[in-house]
């Protein structure tokens, strides 16, 4: 069975980086964004940065989906947690984001029924399987998950189930692009556009950054090589003074997108008239919630939540890690506040997150080097070993 | 969360045509379908899976190089406990009820 393993030719990798140096104006200086979390994540996996010329700079964009959750939302959840008789289940991404008393794994310890999901389909099981219990799913995700959510609930609403709900904190990924090309703070030349959201939603939502904006946007697949012929695709454009959108990511990325994943989020979904998001404060129409007539499934209209508006701690500079205006290490609490270990924002916990990205990848490497360039080097006795001739 | 995993469609279910047992890296579990219902796929073609639903069909050469790919950086074992976390069968939908009467 002979397959192609792209990933494994550094010719093929060492060709592209090289394209990109010689496509690259050394007169300019590129700032490129790469808005969903996964390519972040992929960008600092593996090493992309150093094979890029130092005039083009990558910028982290919000795509995190749950690092873009305000606080106060997670405490909202978190309370349906503490009714009695709930099961509070959620992706693993969720269990260690603060909220302003704990993480969902807090809670658990504290006797909570908190249960890791992987899919919205595994929460509807456990509805079935306990109808003593509530189950409350805490939704989240961009375009790409909602359809999922969307499709369970339908599931959920034939079989008349009448112990489930969803917490919907679905989000829309256009509205985030447009607040980063209105916030006065940022200058973008061109985009690498999410690669999943886009199976489902297609590459004609972004024509208006090219037309209206004038920027370049290749949507992109995860892979090194996926990354950087994306990258040799706006340079190209750039070079051409072009403005168009382009699909880098054909082998899943079908233009038009997926018509049964819209359908079925157009079912189930209506757009919020806003939503705050962490770092972008409000924005319209930006996020789904419930149609009533799923009203039943729907968490907010089951529960009360608070509803309070949290901000996150003061010196915690997470708004601005997540529109691109500060690095993670530029913010005053990285690397020693907040960790891994100890997270202060959702953006040091989220496999999506850029501070978790650039520390799991980036910091460790510089601590590392940092440590082993303060060691003592001893002169090896060169003549030891050697023998009279 | 952003990411999908490849997976081969090994058998379509007559009684749920909305679910296939899907094999990633060894471990099969039911996946559900339901997103492409207007052009399902067959048995032996290969999807993208995210959150436990197929979200769109792809080539096999480009699926064994993503997995290629995720085994080459240690990723493969995340998408093995994400994979493995699907689908309750019978003996683990038992268990969460056991979990549950014994209360939180």
């Amino acid at each position: 069975m002979r397959f192609v393993d792209e990933f494994r030719e550094p010719e093929l990798i060492t060709r592209t980086a090289e394209e990109i140096r010689r496509l690259a104006d050394t007169k300019r200086h590129y700032r490129f964004m790469e808005v969903c979390g996964g390519h972040t994540h992929s960008i600092y996996r593996f090493g992309l940065k150093d094979l890029l010329p130092s005039n083009i700079e990558l910028v982290h964009g919000p795509g995190c989906p749950v690092c873009v959750l305000p606080m106060g939302r997670i405490d909202d959840g978190l309370s349906i947690a503490e009714q009695p008789g709930v099961i509070f289940t959620a992706f693993g991404d969720m269990m260690r984001v603060p909220g302003t008393r704990g993480t969902p794994l807090e809670y658990k310890a504290r006797g909570m029924d908190v249960r890791i999901v992987y899919s919205p389909s595994d929460a509807l099981k456990l509805a079935r399987n306990n109808p003593d219990r509530h189950v409350l799913f805490f939704a989240i995700g961009f375009e790409t998950t909602a359809p999922s959510t969307a499709l369970t609930m339908m599931r959920a609403k034939a079989e008349g189930l009448k112990n489930f709900s969803v917490f919907c904190n679905h989000v829309t990924i256009i509205p985030a692009i447009r607040a980063i090309l209105d916030s006065p703070d940022m200058r973008i030349d061109a985009f690498i556009g999410p690669g999943h959201v886009s199976t489902v939603i297609g590459c004609r939502p972004y024509g208006w950054i090219a037309s209206n904006e004038e920027k370049p946007i290749v949507v992109a697949g995860f892979e090194p090589l996926d990354i950087l012929q994306s990258i040799v695709m706006l340079l190209r454009q750039l070079n051409q003074n072009q403005k168009k959108v382009e699909n880098q990511y054909k082998r899943a990325v079908p233009w038009e997108g997926n018509r049964a994943a819209l359908k079925a989020m157009a079912e189930v979904f209506e757009l919020r008239p806003y939503f705050e998001w962490r770092g972008l404060g409000f924005i319209s129409q930006s996020a789904l919630r419930i149609r009533a007539a799923y009203a039943e499934f729907d968490a907010e209209h089951r529960f009360s939540v608070p509803g309070v508006r949290v901000t996150d701690p003061k010196a915690a500079q997470c708004g601005e890690v997540l529109k691109g205006v500060l690095k993670p290490a530029q913010c005053k609490l990285f690397g020693k506040e907040c960790t891994p270990e100890h997270p202060i924002g959702a953006l040091m916990v989220s496999s999506e997150g850029s501070c978790a990205a650039y520390y799991n990848y980036e910091h460790r490497k510089t601590q590392a080097l940092t440590h082993l360039s303060r060691m003592p080097v001893s002169t090896p006795d060169v003549t030891a070993g050697v023998t009279a001739v | 969360m952003c990411l999908a995993i490849p997976g081969r469609v090994v058998e379509l279910l007559p009684e749920d045509r909305s679910l296939a047992v899907v094999d990633v890296l060894g471990v099969r579990r039911k996946v559900d379908l339901g997103l492409l219902q207007e052009d399902p796929p067959l048995a032996g073609d290969w999807v993208l899976i995210h959150v436990g639903f197929a979200m769109s069909k792809i080539g096999e050469a480009d699926a064994l190089a993503q997995l290629r790919m995720l085994t080459e950086l240690g990723e493969s074992d995340a998408a093995i406990e994400e994979v493995q976390g699907y689908g309750l069968g019978e003996e683990e939908a038992e268990e969460t009820a056991a979990e549950s009467k014994a209360g939180p």
